[in-house]
């Protein structure tokens, strides 16, 4: 596939291809997503609002500078910003791939970093030399400030200039919790909404910190996703009880609706800690299809994508998106697939 | 606990709604341009969220929005109070410089208009969990009347009154609600560079336009709830 250079959230050619239960393929513009739906369905997304995650800034104890990803955190509460999981890179900027990226200098429990107008210190290492516990200080409107006037959204080395959070924010982000963008929610836009009220379906949200996609670096890529905090809205639980098929808008919103049913379509409302991976051998209990991007087979999004189709029918899928020069990464096209 | 933002929170009506809304409960957070000044009413009005920008920068409007949903957890209330006069002293529209009128555009409507729209996910979000969400604009009697020596700031109201009809009719079906509010002639730091020798004790308090106002949101808000 093509890597999605432009950070366009739809682009007027965005193709999506649908796969049916019985593994039948079809190619349409991705405008037309609505039409894949009927009376009864219940579209579900991620209303996250993307964090300026990535903090450049100084190792105090070397001189050294870094670069921060906020990457998880354990909870939703405005107050609690203090406390972060972060991967720490060395010297250089988005234009290298994370791949190519230096480690930082050596860390040490209780290090202090400055980063722009904030100062962090280092917790704990956790298992990795570009992994850490991080801690802010300051009260927790001090530190959103602070955020807000350095932090940049997490960029992407395959496109080319550098992408702001109007770019990265999905037109109906709202709690700004997300490490990186809840990005197959770029699909809808107002429009799209009115559209799918007129094919008789219905649309709710829930809130998931969808956490940071990859960071280059093996070791740590196989621990992805962390454990993600989600809420899920009382109206949403109700309306997915009576609703037809439930149709999620990524994988941020399997992961949370799935970490929270408690039965065939029944979920447990409120906040949870979502901490399970699904793949191939998860059942699921409450979505009936996914839209999302184009992933490619081995990652993590890719395995979750074998919850809701079998191998030959995803196979099938990949030489097609390859065939017909399918986009890949956050700006890219998408897939639906009907499990 | 409804949460509420206001722009333009350190003076005038903008001021009168932060403490309005504090007296009644409400999680409030306020913008205004001045980091000091934006400290100083954070301290004295405890429990508020001051927030430093300026709405009329196309580049501040998200790092604003960010703060207002980080902060408050997201948003039932939105209120664009911010201003600018135009030219001052005011000036006949052949007298006015492009550039005044562009900073009365850019405060008045643009920042409005960019506002809402970064902050519409968190007041959809808010109707679908039955928070009777509310956008409210703040209006002029030049909005819809033409005095003349008003021009930028009136037409620049007139447009944003039209705004505030035309978010009302496209997204009706959300359940967010929208309100020019036009809070009369009042006694503000505004009006003063406006009108510098009017009788100050003819003019309304601020305090008072910002109750009705109040008012008129709870009762917009219990037509949803």
């Amino acid at each position: 596939m093509l890597a999605a250079h432009l950070p366009v959230q739809r682009h007027p050619a965005a193709k999506l291809l649908a796969a049916d239960g019985a593994g039948a393929l079809r190619h349409l513009p991705r405008t037309q997503f609505p039409a894949l739906l009927r009376s009864g369905d219940l579209v579900v997304a991620n209303d996250a609002a993307t964090l300026p995650a990535s903090l450049a800034g100084t190792h105090l104890a070397t001189g050294q500078p870094i670069e921060v990803r906020l990457a998880a955190r354990e909870s939703l509460a405005p107050a609690a910003v203090r406390h972060f999981t972060a991967i720490v890179f060395g010297a250089g900027d988005f234009h290298q791939r994370t791949e190519d990226r230096p480690l930082p200098p050596a860390l040490g429990t209780g290090d202090a970093l400055q980063l722009g107008p904030l100062r962090a210190s280092v917790e704990r290492l956790l298992g990795h030399p570009r992994c850490i516990a991080l801690r802010f200080e300051g009260t927790p409107d001090e530190i959103w400030a602070g955020l807000a006037r350095h932090g940049r959204p997490i960029q992407y080395a395959h496109v080319d200039q550098p992408v702001h959070l109007w770019d990265v924010w999905t037109p109906i982000a709202g709690p700004p919790v997300a490490f990186e963008p809840p990005s197959a929610g770029f699909v809808i836009d107002w429009r799209t909404l009115a559209a799918i009220q007129d094919r008789g379906a219905r649309f709710a949200t829930l809130t998931h910190a969808a956490g940071i996609s990859s960071t280059g670096d093996p070791a740590l890529d196989a621990r992805l996703p962390f454990d993600e905090p989600y809420r899920i809205p009382a109206a949403t639980a109700e309306a997915i009880r009576h609703s037809g098929r439930v149709i999620a808008i990524g994988t941020t919103v399997v992961r949370a609706l799935e970490h929270a049913a408690i039965g065939e379509k029944l979920v447990r409302p409120g906040e949870g800690l979502a901490n399970q991976r699904i793949g191939a051998s998860t059942r699921l209990r409450v979505v009936d299809a996914i839209l999302s991007g184009t992933h490619e087979p081995g990652t993590s999004h890719y395995e979750l994508l074998r919850a809701f189709a079998g191998d030959a029918t995803l196979r099938r899928m990949d030489a097609e998106l390859e065939s017909h020069r399918y986009r890949t990464h956050e700006f890219g096209d998408s897939v639906f697939i009907l499990g | 606990m409804v949460r509420v933002a206001i722009t333009g929170g350190t003076s005038g009506l903008g001021l009168a709604l932060v403490r309005e809304f504090t007296r009644r409960g409400a999680q409030v957070a306020f913008v205004a341009r001045h980091h000091d000044r934006v400290e100083q009413v954070a301290r004295e009005i405890a429990g508020t969220h001051g927030i430093a920008g300026d709405v009329s920068h196309k580049d501040e409007i998200h790092p604003i929005a960010l703060q207002i949903a980080g902060e408050l957890g997201g948003l039932d209330v939105l209120i664009n109070n911010a201003s600018d006069l135009g030219p001052v002293p005011l000036a006949l529209l052949a007298d006015t410089d492009c550039e005044d009128f562009e900073r009365a555009l850019a405060t008045n409507l643009l920042g409005p208009f960019r506002l809402t729209k970064a902050l519409l996910g968190a007041l959809a979000t808010s109707a679908r969990e039955g928070g009777a969400p509310a956008v409210v604009n703040i209006s002029s009697d030049a909005a819809v009347n033409a005095y003349p020596g008003w021009g930028a700031y009136s037409a620049s109201k007139a447009a944003l009154r039209h705004l505030t009809a035309i978010w009302q009719a496209e997204l009706e079906s959300t359940g967010i609600r929208f309100l020019s509010a036009d809070p009369g002639d009042m006694d503000t730091p505004l009006h003063a560079l406006a009108v510098p020798d009017a009788d100050r004790a003819s003019l309304k308090r601020p305090e008072q336009s910002a109750v009705e106002i109040a008012d008129a949101i709870e009762a917009l808000r219990c037509v949803v709830c």
